[in-house]
């Protein structure tokens, strides 16, 4: 035994000492056999340790890496912000009106019309009524941005209520809205939209906004619910409630505050998702009057010119492709990103 | 189901001063698919201000169950809470969400056993701690924040000025429990629940938080509930001690009574399980072999029975009731309690047997020979 027999007294052997590998223990030089060396802990570096301990917050402080969102979600939401500024800017833009009719018809990309004498410079081209692309492109911007936004909106308030007092108070409260939710969602969600629409024979940004927006209240009330159950059974609630807070007080001060970040990232897929069911409405031609410009309009327009000007429904694909990617990728990152803290926490 | 019932006979210390909580057999039995959970049957224990209660027992012994009972923080579907509560001479137990809610915090607070999930992770040190002072006591915002910033101060927070605008993610485990026993002070309640405040911390940082809880108790002069299985944690900071199994109190006793004289072989059985720092290293630590038992169909007559190294048929066919001691204020659940006549010569019979019947497994190496027979019984 290469122990020395004070730290092994003779004693503890005794008892069929088969069990216990002290042998083993000392020759490997692990963690263990240094702190019973001789000498053991001297007092000093206990002292250390715990000057550490009240040093820790400053420590965790300054020790823990900085969570970033990356190259990609900036150059993601640099477009869908690049978009949003010309949709707003839209009337002030040195633009042609894009309901102007010329006999510059089918124009391609970068192409110049000059018709009495004057040059005009189509930079996207100019569609089969001979209006110009770029400003019927930034003016259905101007529809499918407000039609996504205000539909997720609309979404969030409603579900977002739902599933907060759904997932707090639970019982049949929860059984009657959660069921009621899924019925909602055995609706096709166009179909849904479609007859919203069609019923209201309206056809306005916001009507058509709620009708996407009603459909979008069922998966955000059950995204919302599952959160405020998984947040509604941490301690810090129960915390809060030693504390005397009411109910809504809890619901509102604890747990939406916890649920916001997850939706939100959300939230942001949903406006994709929504001005993906413009486009479609748009493409039925259910979706806000002509003339009127929307990106879901104008592939609608250019679909029967398909195959031989197909620039004319490709520019208002792509512009809406890129848009729902980016949204999406940024959507993505920011749900990533709320969740790697919720993990640190 | 008839079982023996204990009203009301245990009480703390005689000598205590105002009493402040009086809890009379009080049970809470949760209703589940496989049948009713008896998680506190039949508690009695009562509080006076000033004074500190240890409640100790395993884990499912339903100790912090009958924290939260008291409190009253537990769901009402499926729980039933039987008894009464007696807080400053009113029956708590018929109070409404609302009427707690008088309750709660300015009366009586709770610190919780993870500090990592106590407090909300959104929400600023700072504004945890201003929200229940602004609501409970009508502090305007600076009053609030002035008051936050002392009691940071008073638990021992460095920076604290700066602490209250960090989020609970930035601060440790141990400065965490500190955030959650200054919140739980806030509004100067007059009892404070702690459930296992150290379990989730590190050694080093047990013993300040502990401390801290004690100062804090002496300076306010409030009356303390400290739910541990950890009876070193209790035994130098508490004027009394109950321990609990299977949803009663088998014993209770002051501090230094249980100790000296315990007369339950749990409590026993408890404390030689310490490990010792006297022992050599390596030294094999005493368990109490089995589970607690199961509480939807608890043994039958002593709970404590198949796990028990003084065990007998009386102890198999009836319920001990709980009688108190000699000394006042001791009370006990045991038909053979420990250094006594009747409980060595059980002790002794359970080891003579244990040696008739060949102990052919290697008993020579277990500290109490009679813990092989009690699982082989149990079996």
């Amino acid at each position: 035994m290469p122990a020395p027999s004070s730290e092994f007294p003779a004693q503890n052997q005794a008892p069929g000492s088969d069990y216990f590998p002290e042998a083993d223990l000392l020759e490997s030089g692990s963690m263990a056999t240094e702190l019973v060396g001789p000498g053991g802990i001297a007092d000093g570096q206990v002292r250390e340790l715990e000057a550490l301990h009240i040093l820790d917050p400053d420590q965790v402080g300054s020790g823990a890496i900085k969570k970033r969102l990356g190259l990609g979600f900036w150059i993601a939401s640099g477009w869908v912000a690049f978009i949003t500024l010309l949709a707003i800017l839209a009337p002030v833009l040195p633009l042609e009106s894009p309901s102007k009719v010329s006999s510059c018809i089918k124009y391609p990309i970068l192409s110049t019309c000059t018709k009495a004498g004057v040059d005009t410079f189509h930079v996207l081209g100019t569609d089969s009524l001979g209006r110009d692309t770029l400003s019927r492109i930034i003016w259905g911007a101007r529809v499918s941005l407000s039609v996504g936004l205000i539909a997720i909106v609309f979404g969030l308030i409603v579900g977002g209520i739902i599933g907060l007092i759904a997932g707090f108070y639970k019982g049949r409260l929860e059984g009657l809205l959660m069921g009621s939710m899924d019925v909602l969602l055995a609706f096709p969600a166009l179909l849904l939209a479609l007859a919203i629409i069609t019923f209201t024979n309206n056809r306005s940004i916001l009507v058509i906004s709620l009708a996407i927006g009603i459909v979008s209240i069922a998966p955000i009330a059950r995204l919302v619910r599952a959160s405020t159950l998984m947040f509604g059974e941490r301690e810090f609630v129960l915390a809060s409630r030693t504390l005397g807070a009411s109910n809504s007080r809890i619901i509102s001060r604890e747990i939406f505050p916890n649920v916001v970040l997850p939706v939100l990232s959300f939230a942001i897929i949903g406006v994709a998702v929504a001005i993906v069911a413009e486009g479609g409405l748009a493409f039925l031609g259910l979706s806000v009057a002509p003339p009127t410009p929307t990106w879901g309009g104008m592939i609608n327009e250019g679909r029967n010119v398909l195959e031989t000007d197909p620039q004319i429904a490709l520019i208002p694909s792509a512009v809406l492709f890129l848009t729902v990617l980016m949204l999406n990728f940024a959507g993505d990152r920011v749900r990533e990103y709320f969740d790697v803290k919720e993990g640190g926490l | 189901m008839s079982r023996k019932v204990i009203t009301g006979s245990a009480t703390g210390a005689p000598d205590a001063g105002t009493e402040l909580l009086k809890v009379v057999d009080l049970k809470t039995h949760f209703r589940t698919e496989r049948g009713t959970v008896r998680a506190v049957d039949g508690v009695s224990l009562s509080l006076a201000q000033g004074r500190t209660l240890g409640v100790v027992g395993e884990s499912g012994s339903g100790k912090t169950i009958l924290s939260r009972s008291i409190m009253g923080l537990l769901p009402s579907r499926n729980v039933v809470r039987d008894g009464h509560i007696f807080y400053e001479g009113s029956d708590i137990v018929g109070y409404s969400q609302n009427d707690m809610r008088r309750v709660w915090g300015s009366e009586m607070a709770m610190v919780f056993q993870d500090p990592m999930t106590s407090l909300n992770p959104v929400m600023k040190i700072g504004r945890q701690i201003t929200e229940s002072l602004i609501h409970h006591l009508s502090m305007d915002k600076n009053e609030a924040t002035e008051t936050a910033l002392a009691l940071l101060q008073s638990v021992g927070i460095p920076e604290p000025q700066q602490r209250l605008e960090e989020y609970p993610h930035q601060l440790s485990g141990g400065m965490r429990q500190r955030v959650t026993i200054a919140i739980a002070l806030a509004c100067g309640p007059k009892i404070l629940f702690a459930d296992e405040p150290t379990t989730a911390l590190d050694v080093t940082v047990q013993a300040q938080i502990l401390n801290l809880l004690q100062k804090q108790q002496t300076e306010r002069h409030m009356a303390m509930i400290l739910v541990t299985h950890d009876l070193g944690v209790v035994a130098g900071r508490t004027d009394d001690i109950a321990v609990m199994y299977a949803g009663k109190i088998v014993e209770q006793a002051p501090t230094s009574v249980l100790f000296d004289k315990m007369k339950m072989p749990y409590t026993e059985a408890l404390v030689s399980s310490i490990p010792k720092l006297a022992n050599p290293s390596h030294t094999r630590l005493a368990i109490i072999s089995g589970r607690p038992p199961d509480l939807v169909n608890p043994p039958r007559g002593c709970n404590f029975g198949p796990r028990c190294n003084y065990v007998q048929d009386k102890c198999r066919e009836e319920e001990p009731p709980l009688v108190a001691a000699e000394t006042p204020g001791h009370f006990y659940r045991c038909w053979f309690p420990v250094d006594t006549p009747e409980g060595k010569d059980a002790l002794a019979r359970n080891l003579a047997a244990t040696k008739a019947s060949g102990a052919a497994t290697s008993s020579t190496t277990s500290p109490d020979p009679a813990l092989a027979t009690a699982t082989a019984k149990e079996n």
